[in-house]
């Protein structure tokens, strides 16, 4: 009897082996593929459990976190969900997050290892720091501006510093509000359906993710490359262009939309945005040249991150003459953001010098202790300071007596220029109206501020009216006002 | 040499240790690791010690002191590791029914739980001061059966609850009778086997190299293995009666040493079990929820309790989110009772688990010790028989909640949410006691008894 206990025993010996084996097999071997399986609530439990960090601007949080109760603990809020949608994006737990709730995502959940205190510390603690803030470079003044400029408008507004490259103003409109989207249930997948199928597409992002034709803004660039490759060396002198100006291989006449622009020198030609001239010396700079000054602007740059990513503005590498020559005045394929147009007037107001913009200033832990700071940083030159102080000087001339003077700021300095872009097929929808500008206060060293506005199909106007110095140049106008006013 | 030498001084009287010191101070420590997992429980949910944190230490302690008392005074030669691990068990299953119920506040079980085991405790000292020598129960072995049997048909008269008919309510309780017929039938088990196993033996046909019994001692296995069937079919619960065919065929292996018997057994269990796992939905269901825990998600109607269960387990992973930091809940229905065992394995990691584990083990050990030292084939079958209860159940209930077998519903012995389950588990403990307070004794009574119930003379 006694064997068969011992066998009894070893019997029960391996059922308990047999238990311990699947216990490593589930819990080590398997747990990684058993802990990510989209079933498991587990991560979005422990994301949720802890307030989320709060997105800066001025100092001021404009975002919150409020204890819902539920099963996912903490809901995101927002101050002024709709003036700041374009910055901050939304954070939901049903459907994800955008922009700086995107790519700061781990900063304000508090997993990011910067915010341990010591290396490798969330690892060996398994504890989460509290969720870390991120201080963007927004001035909410310049929002506000922008945003009430654009009035629910179809449109969007971009500015910069162009010193340093801090995104001060980016507006998107119409905007929504992201603290709609935060929660889970019912309410939120009715209110994402809402937005997802709303005709203005509240939820785009014009001011970097939406690429317009830019029209005669483009001139500006058109005109860097004229005085960089050598083509026009003096801005004051008859530039040869005739009037109309035939595109070349074809017979469409190019038209202008004012008098005067027959053989009319560079600097006329900005002031009054003549498309003969710009056309023609665009031809003349050639397609390489072109590509290469509008790839300084940012032009053709698929990297291009504020952090969240921007989307590419176009100048095609391939085309025929008259292609480029309508190419050079912002039509035929060429497309920027609202972002790429704000960083060409800033590069103008910068002397050349084309800083990478930026959206967040710094990143600090939950009780203010900064851990990371963007400094500004060189983009590219775009230009020759000489060459900028030239298309400086033709900005102004634009304010001062030309297309743009519904900009102007007394006792300031401002730069720039207006668009008109034809879009659509045989240029049959409302045109787009731009309007690109920098200013300099009377007695600052330097432009404070670069300015892009964009309005897509002003219903408001007729089709005649709609021009950038006409709607657009106004909401430019209240936004530098803004930003020269402290 | 000398030639007158003193007469030889007689040898020492022998003297067997009795161990009681080891088992109280081992007691301590189970009482101290309990009080000190519930202020974790405090301390890691509202940041403050439990108020009643010594209330429930003091209570523990009291019970734990008391069973020691009742073990020192009337089985002081009782193995000392049997009443620490019964009672840390018991401890931790309360911890982890209080840390649970944290999360349902409108569903206590941990009060209730705490008065069972009260109860469990009082019987466990019923038993040991009252059943002064095991073998008075070999005279109630018919008694048994008969009592087994009807308390496993009885809830088929009551509702099925969650769709398994193993519940019978009466006023407020309710129990689960079948824990209760574990007992009984292990004690008639070996009563039977201790009476009959030359018969079983080495009577019958052999074919080729199997020792087939004969007709006539035939009858009882077959009647167990359909008393076996009729419970799974009737109530719907296939791991009680695994656990009785396991038990039987254990038991009916160490009294005949014939693995003949245990390949019929198999066989009519395997055959029992196919036609059931396919033929009834309920336990049908259970068996394509463990060939694949993940269809459910698969077919967007989200996680099951199985996969649930699982993903609780490898939130663990090697040392646990520490207790009170885990989210088992998410198992949802029957987490505090069959699914205790997840909750430890994700706040206690695989070390906490495999502690756990070990604790079964060593308690299954000491039982299985106890019956090698016997010498009377009664008390040797007993003991065999309730450790390979605990080996058993530990068996199907752990390997089914995490994907090892199929999942029947059964309690973690002593962790588990369950009045009846408890208290059988006590009762258990109180006979191993027993037991092995007669196998180390220094005067073993040294006769065998080879008929069922003999006519005794009376021994008081």
């Amino acid at each position: 009897m006694i064997r068969y206990i011992r066998r009894a025993a070893a019997l029960c010996l391996l059922l308990l082996a047999a238990l311990l084996v699947n216990a490593a097999r589930v819990q080590i071997i398997e747990s990684t593929s058993l802990d990510k399986n989209p079933a498991n609530r587990r991560p979005a439990i422990a994301r949720y459990d802890e307030p989320r960090g709060d997105i800066l601007v001025a100092g001021k949080p404009v975002t919150g976190s409020k204890d819902s109760g539920q099963q996912l603990r903490y809901e995101r809020t927002y101050t002024q969900g709709p003036l700041y949608a374009p910055v901050t994006g939304y954070a939901s737990q049903t459907y994800g997050t955008s922009l700086i709730e995107n790519t700061e995502d781990g900063v304000l959940t508090g997993t990011d290892p910067m915010l341990a205190p010591l290396p490798f510390w969330n690892d060996i603690s398994r504890l989460q720091q509290p969720g870390g803030d991120v201080v963007t470079t927004i001035k909410p003044s310049m929002q506000r501006a922008a945003f009430d400029g654009l009035g629910g408008k179809r449109g969007a507004v971009a500015a910069l510093e162009p010193s340093t490259g801090k995104i001060l103003a980016l507006v998107s409109s119409p905007s929504y509000d992201p603290g709609l989207l935060s929660g889970t249930g019912p309410p939120v997948k009715t209110e994402w359906a809402r937005l997802n199928t709303s005709g203005g597409r509240p939820m785009l992002n014009r001011a970097i993710r939406q690429t317009y034709p830019p029209g005669s803004a483009f001139k500006i660039v058109t005109a860097a490359a004229a005085l960089e490759s050598g083509v026009v060396t003096d801005v004051d002198a008859p530039s040869g262009a005739p009037d109309p100006y035939v595109l070349p291989g074809t017979r469409t006449r190019l038209p202008n939309a004012t008098d005067g622009c027959g053989n009319a020198s560079l600097a006329y030609a900005i002031q009054w945005s003549c498309n003969t001239v710009m056309a023609y010396l665009g031809v003349k700079v050639g397609l390489p040249g072109m590509l290469d000054t509008a790839g300084r602007f940012g032009f053709n740059d698929r990297g291009l991150r504020i952090p969240s990513a921007v989307a590419t503005s176009n100048f095609d590498r391939r085309m025929t003459v008259d292609q480029l020559a309508l190419s050079s005045i912002g039509q035929f394929d060429t497309a920027a953001t609202p972002l790429q147009m704000a960083m060409v007037s800033a590069a103008v107001a910068n002397g050349g010098d084309l800083k990478r913009p930026y959206l967040v200033n710094r990143v600090t832990r939950s009780d203010g202790d900064t851990v990371a700071r963007n400094y500004p940083q060189s983009y590219q030159q775009a230009m020759n300071p000489a060459t900028a102080q030239q298309l400086q000087r033709m900005m102004v001339k634009a304010v001062e007596e030309g297309t743009g003077a519904n900009a102007a700021i007394e006792g300031a300095t401002v730069g720039g220029k207006t668009g008109t872009a034809q879009h659509g097929p045989g240029n049959s929808g409302r045109p787009y109206a731009w309007f690109i500008s920098w200013a300099q206060a009377a007695d600052a060293p330097q432009p404070a501020v670069a300015v892009a506005v964009v309005i897509e199909e002003d219903v408001s106007a007729d089709r005649g009216e709609i021009t950038g110095g006409g709607s657009a140049a106004p909401i430019a106008r209240a936004v530098m006002e803004a930003a020269l006013r402290d | 040499m000398t030639a007158t030498s003193a007469p030889d001084a007689p040898p020492p009287e022998l003297r067997l240790p009795k161990r009681r010191g080891v088992e109280l101070s081992l007691l301590v420590c189970a009482v101290l690791l309990c009080v000190y997992g519930y202020i974790d429980v405090g301390l890691s949910r509202n940041s403050a010690v439990p108020p009643d944190a010594l209330r429930y230490g003091a209570g523990l302690g009291v019970l734990a002191l008391l069973a020691h008392l009742a073990v020192r005074f009337r089985a002081p030669y009782a193995d000392p590791l049997l009443l620490p691990i019964a009672v840390l068990l018991n401890g931790l299953g309360l911890v982890l029914i209080y840390r649970l119920d944290l999360e349902t506040p409108h569903d206590e079980a941990a009060p209730a739980q705490l008065i069972w085991s009260t109860l469990g405790v009082a019987l466990f000292i019923v038993v040991v001061v009252f059943l002064r020598d095991h073998r008075v129960l070999q005279r109630y072995a018919y008694l048994s059966v008969v009592a087994a049997l009807v308390l496993m048909i009885v809830p088929i008269l009551y509702p099925a609850v969650n769709g398994a008919k193993i519940w019978i309510r009466i006023g407020g309780l309710s129990f689960q009778p079948g824990e209760f017929a574990k007992i009984l039938l292990a004690i008639f088990f070996a009563a039977y086997l201790a009476a009959n196993r030359n018969a079983l033996a080495y009577t019958g046909r052999r074919i080729w190299r199997l020792q087939l019994p004969t007709g006539r001692v035939l009858g009882p296995i077959v009647a167990i293995w359909l008393l076996s069937v009729v419970v799974l079919v009737l109530e719907r619960d296939l791991g009680t009666s695994l656990l009785f065919f396991g038990l039987f065929v254990i038991m009916l292996y160490v009294a005949t040493g014939r693995t003949g018997w245990i390949a019929v057994g198999l066989l009519l269990a395997a055959a029992g079990a196919f036609a059931v796992g396919t033929l009834e939905p309920h336990v049908h269901s259970r068996v394509e929820d463990w060939l694949d825990p993940f269809a459910t998600i698969r077919a967007g109607q989200g996680p099951g309790q199985l996969a649930q269960s699982l993903f609780a387990f490898a939130a663990g992973g090697m040392l646990g989110a520490g207790l009170g930091l885990g989210h088992s809940i998410l198992i949802g229905f029957a987490a505090k009772s069959d699914f205790i065992l997840a909750t430890a394995g994700e706040e206690l990691g695989l070390v906490g688990l495999t502690a756990i584990f070990m604790l079964y083990a060593l308690l299954v050990a000491r039982g299985y010790r106890a019956g090698l030292a016997l010498r009377d084939p009664f008390g040797r079958l007993l003991a065999i028989g309730f450790a390979s209860i605990i080996a058993l159940q530990v068996f199907v209930i752990a390997g089914g909640v995490m994907g090892l077998i199929p999942l029947t519903g059964m309690a973690m012995p002593f962790l588990a949410q369950g009045g009846s389950s408890v208290v059988t588990n006590w009762i258990i403990v109180a006979l191993l006691i027993r037991v092995s307070d007669s196998a180390r004794a220094p005067h073993p009574d040294t006769f065998d008894t080879g008929v069922i119930a003999p006519v005794f003379e009376d021994e008081r």
